[in-house]
């Protein structure tokens, strides 16, 4: 590992006013120490966020403000999330295990880099890491690579199934950085990788989250749902956060539908959502919505399966929900 | 780096590289080597130990990031001779095979014991579950065992839990 400095930021504004090219901030490290062995990533200097006081959940009017530091486990077992956002709950819940969930925090949850193998394997090219060298992945292996939003440069997905959930319940990400303070609506934190794959998400140099909010939570029923190669701690092939609002007439009044795994995003199906308000809560409908959703996709040899898989999670967790 | 930590009760005062895990420190720094190191990415479990009251995998862990902290490893379950209650059922049920997963298992079991709330296998979120074998089976995903002793791990535990 590349030698660093350490040290402890005091405050918010203390982080910031310590941030200079070269710096990043440390969370609970489950992911950051992890790509700091593998040489992945070589900060000059980590200024430890882990313990600012922004680890509270509180309820204000009819929206829960996340702090940035909340640890996984903590928002899991918060009775207001899994009591009003049960979506979230699992969403948390089906990712990592007990004691990563123990150290990992909300921000550094939404940070975490793609668990793309090129990415990971400073002997190989990737553009992500190292810009202008290549994308081996699309030759080679890309069985649980991205099939909606990828471009030339990287099919890398984003890993977090946090994430997901976030931007299924329009979550705000609140961010304080050297020019001040800002909110960026979820889905946007993150971007598709276009030419700039390096570029994870919008945020500026020296930018640090300091909390995530969320909005009401939307009416109907929600869950998570998360296809993976194996029972636990294990990445997703597939996952989906959705709700589903459907009035006595059989017509459905709103619906969210997030995956994730698909993309260098968490993939926010507006089509499918537009698809679906409006009319009817059947088997069919649903089914016409996720193909319309999916007919965007331009998968690669190896991971064309996740287009079925996808669009059979998409309808059967529709199903589910539907009253 | 100078850093402060309590050990097992005992307040232990290093200087440490920032790069240092706390798995490195407590093995070659502080001669307790119950914790193992098997993958060193927090895959295995086999590092886990208990930083303020929480289980952790202690390879993820920086030891400087974790200044000012009380770890509790697998040398500090016990009392004297008195075994932890997890460590006697990890014998009455044969728990392991060849031991090296098991300093892991244990802290790892304490601290699931302490964690109540939902897991990803719990129907119904509002209410905290009983400890079934399909709970413990889930709440202990973090810790591989490639005897494949799980089936005794399980029931150890759950003869454990209060």
């Amino acid at each position: 590992m590349k030698p660093f400095e350490y040290a402890r930021a005091g405050s918010p504004s203390d982080a910031v006013r310590r941030y200079r090219p070269g710096t990043m901030y440390l969370g609970g490290g489950t992911n950051l120490v992890d790509l700091m062995r593998l040489g992945v990533a070589e900060p000059d200097r980590l200024v430890d966020v882990s313990r600012l006081p922004l680890d509270a959940i509180e309820q204000a009017g009819d929206r829960l403000r996340v702090g940035a530091a909340v640890r996984n486990t903590d928002l899991a077992a918060d009775p207001l999330v899994r009591a009003r956002y049960p979506m979230l709950a699992r969403a948390v819940l089906a990712g990592a295990s007990g004691q990563v969930r123990n150290m990992a925090t909300v921000a550094g949850n939404l940070l975490q880099r793609t668990r793309c193998a090129y990415f990971q394997d400073v002997g190989r090219p990737c553009n992500k890491r190292r810009p202008g060298s290549g994308c081996p992945a699309i030759e080679g292996d890309h069985t649980n690579l991205a099939v909606l939003g990828a471009s030339d440069s990287c099919v890398a997905t984003h890993p977090s199934d946090m994430a997901v959930a976030l931007a299924a319940l329009d979550a705000e990400v609140h961010v304080t950085g050297p020019e001040g303070d800002r909110i960026i609506p979820m889905p946007g934190l993150h971007r598709l990788p276009g030419d700039e794959p390096e570029r994870d998400t919008v945020l500026e140099p020296g930018d640090l989250i300091t909390a995530v909010e969320l909005p009401a939570p939307p009416p109907g029923a929600s869950t998570y749902r998360k296809v993976r190669e194996r029972a636990s701690f294990a990445f997703a092939l597939v996952s989906i956060a959705a709700t589903l609002d459907v009035g006595s007439d059989g017509v459905v009044n709103d619906c969210r539908i997030a995956l994730g795994s698909v993309a260098h995003v968490p993939w926010r199906a507006e089509r499918a959502e537009r698809l679906l308000i409006g009319g009817p809560a059947t088997g069919a409908a649903f089914l016409r919505a996720a193909e319309a959703e999916l007919e965007q996709a331009r998968p690669l040899p190896r991971n064309a399966y996740k287009l079925p898989l996808a669009r059979n999670l998409i309808v059967a967790t529709l199903e589910e929900l539907a009253p | 780096m100078d850093i402060t930590l309590k050990v097992n009760g005992t307040p232990r005062a290093v200087d440490v590289d920032p790069r240092m895990s706390l798995l490195d420190l407590l093995r070659e720094r502080l001669g307790l080597i119950g914790a193992k190191k098997g993958c060193d990415h927090g895959q295995c479990g086999a590092c886990t130990v208990i930083i303020d009251g929480r289980r952790a995998n202690a390879c993820l862990a920086l030891a400087v990031a974790v200044d000012g902290s009380e770890v509790t490893t697998v040398e500090g379950l016990a009392e004297g001779d008195d075994l932890h209650p997890l460590q006697e059922a990890f014998i009455e049920h044969d728990a392991f095979q060849c031991g090296y997963c098991t300093p892991g298992q244990l802290c790892s079991a304490v601290g699931m014991l302490g964690e109540p709330g939902p897991s990803a296998v719990t129907g119904d979120l509002v209410v905290d579950p009983d400890l079934t074998p399909e709970e413990i089976r889930e709440r202990m995903s973090g810790n591989l065992c490639r005897c494949g002793a799980y089936v005794n791990i399980v029931s150890a535990i759950g003869e454990a839990a209060p």
